[in-house]
């Protein structure tokens, strides 16, 4: 595994940002996805949204950035009102990375250009900033050495690493996580989550999809259970992984789960 | 006696290859060679097209696809992102556009231009000034059609990506999909530049002075001023392929450099 340098000085600390999202709903057509949403998250918390894969989950965290539209509801980030018809979109998404499953590295990029175009085009950083910062953020996730590889030259694990790098490059309050190890090889998962174990130390609000029980277990504050558009069940992680109340959450864990480890009290 | 399948396949082949050969072998002797060797191989009274053809029809024949190509390019761009545009005003319009101008001859286009526009407004153009337009502009609709393609391949997490980073549509657009889109249509992109060299042919509608003629009209002026019948227009199409062959090989290494990327 990659040693994960500190964030040392000014382009490491983290302005942390709560979100609140309320009776948020979400469909497509006559397919309800979400189904009246509700959730806070505090500034540096660190929530594990879990479920079934169409449980809505994922549309959720885009709802969060705008990827996708809501239908219904509010969502407040950081001082934006997401859901206000008038907000500056891009000011927002500003403070507010995404990393997602497939990565979306722009691949006619090096990692370092991947990490610095949005710092000066956006940003309106110099290039010179902008390539201390990209490379501070690629030697956060322990990727220094590869600053110049095209995405096609990295395996899926430093890809998503780079991303990673490219979102913090912004200095983001917030962070969602579509996913990130589940279009990864077994080998590169560890070194992805690390990298994410490191930021949440360093109090960055993260909003993690995963299949990674571990890895809530260990890291998130919080775990949210969703099942068909709804929060079936919330709480502290160690809580609802190992000794969730509701029904579905019992039968969902036990399909996800490996019973020899951990064990679900009936 | 029974023949195998890899046994008849290959009769197979020999029987195709005579029949190729019996039927060049028929067009050669029923050629009349001496009327051919006077009006389309009478090499020795060409002498007079050089240097001109090289320094003047060359030059301008490159010089007109060109200026079209670039207009093409910047048309083709803009109704390319018409046609993908939620505003539905603007994909009818590119539609319309396109359906119009890779529906009707290039030659129409010419003459519209050359002779049509400046009457119905009054305006005298110069030749450069209508081989742009009408180049451009049959061009445009062409190259609309295959950016139009390129631009959709680009997978749709790009630009999900570039806008989560702050970036507004349009800079997306432009730093993250655009240069992928091209990079997809490098191969197209170039065949277009190969059917736009020969159609800045189409030129000779116009009245052009002599320093206008690009490859055709010098080959046309020679038919009537040389006495070596067609020979001029056969020399003329060997200076075409002295541009195609080169682009073609280009396209083809664009391609099978794309093909080894994996993405």
């Amino acid at each position: 595994m990659n040693d994960v340098v500190h964030p040392a000085g000014s382009t490491g600390t983290i302005h942390a940002a709560g979100v609140s999202i309320k009776d948020l709903r979400k469909a497509y057509g006559s397919n309800e996805v979400l189904k009246g949403i509700s959730l806070d998250v505090a500034p540096g918390e660190v929530v594990c949204l879990i479920g079934p894969s169409g449980s809505g989950k994922s549309t959720l965290l885009r709802c969060v950035n705008l990827l996708e539209q809501p239908n219904q509801g509010s969502i407040h980030v950081g001082g934006f009102e997401a859901t206000d018809p008038d907000v500056d979109i891009d000011k927002m998404r500003r403070k507010v990375g995404m990393v997602f499953q497939q990565f979306n590295l722009f691949p006619h990029l090096d990692a370092k250009k991947n990490c610095s175009i949005a710092q000066t085009k956006v940003l309106k950083r110099s290039q010179a900033e902008a390539d201390k910062v990209s490379m501070h953020n690629l030697e956060r996730v322990g990727l220094g050495h590869l600053a110049d590889r095209f995405p096609d030259q990295l395996s899926g694990g430093q890809q998503q690493r780079v991303a990673i790098a490219r979102a913090l490059s912004m200095n983001p309050e917030l962070m969602l996580f579509d996913e990130p190890t589940s279009a990864l090889d077994p080998e590169t998962v560890g070194d992805v989550l690390s990298v994410m174990r490191n930021l949440a130390k360093e109090g960055m609000t993260m909003l993690v999809v995963t299949h990674e029980m571990g890895f809530a277990r260990e890291v998130a504050d919080r775990v949210v259970f969703m099942d068909g558009g709804v929060v079936v069940e919330e709480g502290a992680a160690e809580q609802v992984i190992s000794a969730p109340t509701q029904p579905r959450t019992k039968e969902f864990l036990r399909r996800v789960l490996d019973p020899t480890h951990i064990e679900i009290e009936e | 006696m029974a023949m195998t399948a890899r046994q008849r396949a290959r009769v197979s082949l020999y029987v195709q290859a005579g029949i190729f050969v019996v039927a060049i072998a028929a067009l050669i002797l029923a050629t009349d060679w001496e009327t051919i060797g006077n009006s389309v191989f009478n090499f020795a009274k060409i002498g007079p097209m050089f240097p001109g053809i090289f320094v003047t029809g060359l030059v301008n024949t490159l010089i007109y696809t060109f200026l079209g190509f670039i207009v093409g390019l910047s048309g083709g761009l803009l109704l390319a992102l018409m046609k993908l545009s939620s505003f539905p005003l603007y994909r009818w319009i590119a539609t319309g556009y396109i359906e119009f101008f890779r529906g009707i001859p290039a030659l129409l286009v010419f003459i519209a231009f050359g002779y049509g526009v400046p009457l119905a407004f009054g305006v005298s153009w110069n030749v450069t000034v209508i081989v742009m337009i009408s180049l451009g502009m049959v061009a445009s609709a062409y190259i609309a059609e295959t950016l139009r393609a390129g631009l959709q391949a680009v997978p749709k997490g790009q630009m999900e990506a570039a806008r989560s980073l702050g970036m507004p549509q349009w800079r997306a657009m432009v730093t993250i999909v655009i240069p992928q889109a091209f990079k997809i249509v490098l191969p197209p992109l170039t065949n277009e530049i190969i059917l736009l060299t020969k159609d800045s042919s189409l030129i000779y509608v116009l009245g052009l002075t002599a320093s206008q003629y690009e490859l055709t009209k010098f080959g046309r002026d020679g038919i009537s001023s040389l006495g070596a019948g067609l020979t001029p227009l056969l020399v003329a199409g060997a200076f075409y392929l002295v541009i195609t062959i080169p682009l073609s090989l280009l396209a083809r290494k664009f391609e099978s450099r794309s093909a080894r990327t994996k993405r």
